[in-house]
């Protein structure tokens, strides 16, 4: 395993609902924190990455305006796009420029503002990330695409409406912890009760998936700052090393798709890309943070990473194996499902939280035992991209 | 020219594959197969991804599957509010051929259960927009 290239700064805005600031002050925010975090100036910065989902602002172009705003012209800039993975495309197209020798220190900043448009607008426009030609006359929608999997997974692997809340539960008990967290209370099985009239979580959305199985919209930001050896060591006195990468795409088209009930082929893919090129198994990894957009993506997750075999995700959070004192603890950041899911910013902001479990800098969400290996999974669109990142000290 | 006619609500005004919403009002649901390797596909591509070839030519889909999964759709996209809920699914056909569509109408909730034996059908809503959709068989 190659430490050729690390990450020097972590930084990412609180996750929020309604940003009181455009697109540019969000991005700084990030920005700001993962610098300082770096201990570096903008003269150290060879380019810069910028990475969301178009269409919930108005501006084109991004980077350039972006780049601007952060100091950081006349260095080289461009935008990257795999909607919800956005971020973790730009990382590892920030890693490939380093190996190649092109830059030494390399920015990418990940971002979305998602308040400026109605939930039903968002919707819309999320599933325009599906196939427009096709399928969205039918009027799709994310929960509607993730529930077509919940649909297929329960019915053959006996995967219960209570697993999936316990997912969400867990989720809550870390957003808790989370001050950059959107949703920041606890979640009980009594707000999953259709016979509680104030269960907030209980309402059908797109069956099998209900209120509570789904992510926060969010507005957000975050920034990850990757250095050359040579830099990462001059710079950083606790570099974090990018081990492995791997990516994986399928057919946009659910008429073109395998077998719904094991799940998202890409999380399978791009974890076998990664584990290869870092010389591990599912067994190395200490800590984890998988694309839970909804409690049935994070069971899919699971397994796709190896950490449960094939239709026995359950199990984990049965055993509760995915807690923090647990075999494997996944998203104890409070995931998707409570950090809030601000779709450009998300893989960014997942590997804030490994590079800070693997500096043991986690503060409340700290993983016990000093881990070394972390690995974060992350997916674009309803399994359409797939990026498997694995870190460690 | 053509395709704006398909479904709810389309996306997409311009496609090769524009004469599918024709063979809908000539009540034929269609996909396309490669002339040169004989890949078939649905939903219809003028291009074979398989061999690289533009000659296609069109096929008519088999009638006769099952439902391999579905959702309720209790919460719509912008646009489409007034259908609410709606059911939708994927039916797998053979071939390896699968289909994505809403359910019928008059197919109860309660009554849809993965691996059903489904059919499909066209579909005209009042406004004229062509469709096809998923019967029980």
């Amino acid at each position: 395993m190659a430490k050729d290239v690390a990450v020097i700064g972590v930084g990412q805005s609180s996750f929020v609902r309604g940003y009181a600031g455009s697109i540019r002050e969000l991005a700084f925010e990030a920005f700001r924190e993962a610098m300082q975090d770096a201990g570096i100036t903008k003269k150290d910065v060879d380019a810069s990455i910028f990475c969301s989902a178009p269409e919930y602002d108005k501006q084109r172009s991004p980077a350039g305006v972006l780049a601007e705003y952060l100091g950081l012209i006349p260095q080289p800039t461009f935008y990257i796009e795999t909607v919800c993975s956005s971020s973790s495309s730009g990382v590892k197209v920030g890693y490939s420029m380093i190996k190649a020798g092109l830059h030494d220190v390399v920015v990418v900043v990940g971002f979305q503002k998602m308040s400026e448009i109605t939930s039903a607008e968002s919707q819309e426009r999320m599933g325009r990330g599906a196939d427009i030609q096709w399928e969205a006359p039918f009027g799709t929608m994310m929960p509607a695409y993730y529930a077509l999997y919940a649909q297929a997974y329960m019915a053959k692997n006996g995967l219960t409406h209570d697993d999936l809340m316990n997912v969400r539960v867990k989720s809550g008990t870390y957003g808790q912890t989370n001050e950059r967290a959107v949703y920041r209370k606890g979640v009980k099985p009594s707000d999953f009760d259709p016979n509680n009239p104030d269960a907030r979580m209980a309402g059908a959305v797109a069956w099998p998936l209900r209120v509570g199985d789904a992510c926060a919209n969010a507005d957000g930001s975050s920034c990850v700052i990757l250095a050359s050896a040579e830099k990462a060591k001059a710079f950083s006195k606790k570099p974090v090393w990018i081990l492995g990468i791997g990516g994986a795409s399928e057919a946009v088209n659910m008429a073109a798709r395998p077998d719904f009930s094991k799940g998202l082929s890409v999380g399978y893919g791009a974890a076998a890309e990664a584990y290869k090129m870092a010389g591990m198994t599912p067994k190395n990894i200490k800590v984890a943070e998988v694309h839970d957009c909804f409690t049935i993506a994070e069971i899919m997750a699971y397994e796709g990473l190896g950490f449960a075999p094939m239709g026995d995700g359950k199990q984990l959070i049965r055993e509760k194996a995915t807690y923090k004192e647990g075999r494997i603890p996944v998203n104890v950041d409070g995931g998707l499902l409570s950090k809030g899911h601000p779709i450009g910013a998300t893989g960014g902001s997942q590997i804030r939280t490994i590079v800070l479990q693997l500096r043991d800098e986690a503060g409340p969400m700290q993983v016990p035992g000093n881990p070394d290996i972390g690995l974060v999974h992350n997916v674009g669109g309803v399994g359409l991209y797939g990026s498997v990142t694995i870190f460690g000290r | 020219m053509g395709f704006e006619k398909f479904g709810r609500k389309s996306f997409t005004g311009i496609t090769k594959t524009a004469k599918f919403v024709d063979l809908l009002t000539e009540g034929k649901i269609e996909g396309t197969v490669c002339k040169q390797c004989g890949a078939k596909y649905f939903p219809p591509r003028s291009d074979c991804a398989a061999c690289l070839s533009k000659d296609m030519d069109w096929f008519e889909m088999p009638k006769k599957g099952t439902l391999e999964t579905y959702t309720i759709a209790y919460y719509a996209p912008f646009g489409f509010e007034k259908d609410c809920p709606y059911t939708m699914g994927v039916a797998d056909f053979s071939d390896g051929l699968k289909l994505f569509a809403r359910l019928a109408g008059d197919i109860k909730p309660e009554d849809v259960k993965v691996g059903m034996a489904v059919s499909v059908r066209p579909l005209k809503y009042d406004d004229d927009q062509m469709s096809f959709e998923i019967i029980k068989a």
